[in-house]
């Protein structure tokens, strides 16, 4: 269900029911770097995340589906994402626990174990700048499900989900450290990977990456971070 | 200064009578002790802040990110292609699981399926690399026992095996073998020779280990009853692998969650029931044996398979892989440098867009778990449809690990931390990333 981008950088027909925001928009033909005489300097490419999916899902999605729905009632088939053979359900910040615990404990979902937490960075979706996501595996039922909550970086709050699985501990850590949300109950939010004192959050997209022009004989090649993108 | 003084020792080497006698005079209180970031038996850069009641452990508490190196960050910034070589310098003693994770994803993401014989190839190659990070695991294990023989049959055993990695792909370590599509290069030409060399090899070294091992009293002492961990404790603290499998639970992603046609290959999945350091060591022991019968498999198809492509036949996403060795020691492919170069425009432009712009990889997300020697390696990969990826995310196990070692080693003693931790079989590299 990925949006087809315009080079005008209007929507399609067949743009998802629910009005979603591009996950990134790329402006230009390559990105950053200099201008170019391509004529493609004003393109501007709204790029769309997979939304909401159709049912019937096929597989155990359906099941999954159905249980989480009758289990909370903020979850319904508007978050849910079926793409490349994964089920993402994207979950408002203030039910995550609850929906958590349901995950873990009812038997029939029985997710035992959450075994990644990670951020990502999309600058450009306003309001809902960060996002996490959590991998839960389901060993008694041999399945893997995604949990995405969204936060705004200018409140970058989630609950922290270790009073149900322990085991996110260091995971929730290092994504504070790297993307700077703020896990709520977390007992211990310490920088791991980075030093205590450090200032910043490196995986944000803000945040450079460093490095110096390559000297050539007549020639210098910019850093990696300012080199053309496609 | 506080009410309760603190006492600082700065340790610089034949000086610990001293410290032993002074710290006799304050026998009521515990003691820190700062194991690592330099400390040999710390499995890389591991600092732990040990402290003591006399010799036993009060509290444990792991700090990393010494070996950080931001891996992931880089890789935004690189072609989907060129991901490949960094993320095989995550955890260095399983380069081939750490490609095999993200390319995996990659090929997810994109859609495609790899050709059979890169993924025998790959499967070979995985294996191969699961016995020598067990022959590392054991062999510095056993090393920090006393064991030293164990580290040097150890790493004579491995060294077999990056022998052949060398013959097949140039390098002993940090591969960059496996590309998104398939891999870099097909078998050499005596490859299947000395894969024979090798299979021969282990199949007359690996008893060693168990002779040498199993029912050895002094290695038992040391590591039965030592540093256990139930199954409750583990699906507790999300512990995955060996030591998973050390408490009886028969949970391998091979085999429940196949990927590279493992569900093809005949092979068992190794338990044991007593979740100690002791038995974390007979299920990477029995492992080798496992991944010798996976290996013979491999080499079978590979001979059915001799002269089939090992990479996706896409020219807007592989590289060239049916490579020979020049004149000049560089592989290259004469039949490609001829089309490109002599007959066609339109393969001379693909090869130039591949090469300088890479491919795209259309917008979504995806999570890709492969069982690696040390448990579940997982790459939460996310693309926005250019031609880097957007954020990779790797879920090492080693990472996972670490969180359990103070329910490992809290009540044990000092000794007992080594032991513990071996038994995790960390790689810093690709803890902190």
């Amino acid at each position: 269900m990925t949006q087809p981008p315009t080079e005008s950088g209007v929507a399609l027909a067949t743009s998802p029911s629910t009005p979603q925001a591009p996950i990134t928009v790329k402006r230009g033909m390559w990105g950053s770097g200099p201008s170019d005489v391509s004529g493609y300097n004003g393109l501007v490419t709204p790029v769309y995340a997979p939304g909401p999916a159709q049912r019937p899902y096929g597989g155990w999605f359906d099941e999954v589906a159905d249980r989480l729905e009758s289990l909370v009632d903020a979850i319904t088939d508007e978050n849910i994402v079926i793409d490349r053979d994964e089920m993402t359900v994207n979950v408002p910040r203030e039910h995550l626990l609850e929906v958590v615990q349901q995950c873990r404990d009812d038997a029939w979902l029985r997710f035992e174990m959450c075994v990644s937490v990670s951020g990502v960075h999309y600058p450009d979706q306003a309001g809902s700048e960060l996002h996490v996501a959590l991998h839960l595996l389901s060993m008694t039922h041999n399945r893997r499900l995604r949990l995405e909550v969204t936060c705004p970086e200018s409140d970058p709050h989630v609950p922290s989900v270790v009073s149900v699985y322990p085991m996110a501990d260091w995971h929730e850590r290092e994504t504070w450290d790297m993307f700077g949300v703020i896990f709520d109950g977390h007992p211990h939010l310490t920088r791991i990977l980075m030093p205590d004192d450090w200032i910043g959050h490196p995986q944000r997209k803000d945040y450079p990456l460093g490095g110096v022009p390559i000297e050539f004989k007549g020639a210098q090649v910019p850093p990696p971070d300012e080199r053309r993108s496609y | 200064m506080s009410e309760t003084m603190e006492t600082t020792y700065v340790a610089h080497g034949g000086d610990w009578d001293e410290i032993v006698e002074a710290q006799r005079t304050h026998g009521d209180e515990t003691l820190v002790i700062n194991m690592g970031p330099q400390h040999p038996s710390t499995h890389g850069v591991l600092r732990l802040e040990v402290e003591m009641d006399g010799e036993t452990v009060t509290s444990v508490r792991p700090g990393i990110g010494f070996l950080h190196t931001g891996i992931e960050k880089q890789m935004e910034y690189r072609t989907f292609a060129q991901g490949s070589t960094l993320v095989t310098r995550m955890d260095y003693i399983v380069p081939m699981f750490n490609e095999v994770t993200y390319c995996l994803a990659v090929e997810k993401l994109l859609g495609i399926t790899v050709p059979e014989r890169a993924n025998v190839m790959r499967v070979l190659v995985m294996e191969l690399n699961r016995m020598a990070n067990h022959f590392v695991a054991m062999g510095t294990g056993g090393m920090e026992l006393g064991a030293l023989t164990m580290m040097t049959i150890g790493f004579r055993e491995r060294e077999m095996i990056l022998d052949f990695f060398e013959a097949l792909c140039g390098t002993r370590m940090n591969h960059g073998y496996v590309r998104p599509g398939g891999v870099s290069i097909d078998l050499p030409d005596n490859g299947l020779a000395q894969l024979r060399t090798v299979i021969e090899w282990m199949h007359k070294h690996v008893p060693e280990y168990a002779g040498f091992c199993n029912e050895n009293p002094i290695f038992k002492g040391r590591m039965q009853g030592v540093a256990t961990m139930n199954l409750s404790q583990c699906m507790a603290l999300g512990v995955s692998g060996p030591p998973l499998r050390a408490t009886g639970y028969p949970w391998d992603l091979r085999r429940d969650q196949p990927y590279c046609g493992y569900e093809t290959y005949d092979f068992d999945v190794i338990t044991w029931d007593t979740g100690d350091a002791y038995g974390r060591f007979r299920v990477r022991l029995q492992e080798l044996w496992e991944s010798l019968k996976i290996i013979e498999q491999c080499y079978e198809r590979l001979e059915k398979t001799t002269g089939d492509p090992v990479m996706v036949d896409d020219p807007k996403i592989a590289w060239p892989a049916q490579l020979v060795v020049g004149p000049d020691g560089q592989g290259n492919s004469f039949a490609h440098v001829k089309h490109i170069m002599g007959e066609s425009m339109e393969g001379l432009i693909h090869h130039f867009k591949t090469v300088t712009e890479g491919f795209r990889v259309p917008a979504g997300q995806v999570y890709q778990a492969i069982e690696s020697p040390k448990g579940e390696s997982g790459c939460h990969l996310v693309s926005d449809g250019g031609t880097r990826p957007y954020r990779c995310h790797f879920r090492d196990p080693g990472f996972n690990h670490l969180q359990s070692v103070p329910t490992l080693c809290e009540g044990g003693m000092l000794s007992d931390v080594v032991v513990g931790l071996a038994s995790l079989d960390p790689v810093l590299g690709g803890v902190d990333r």
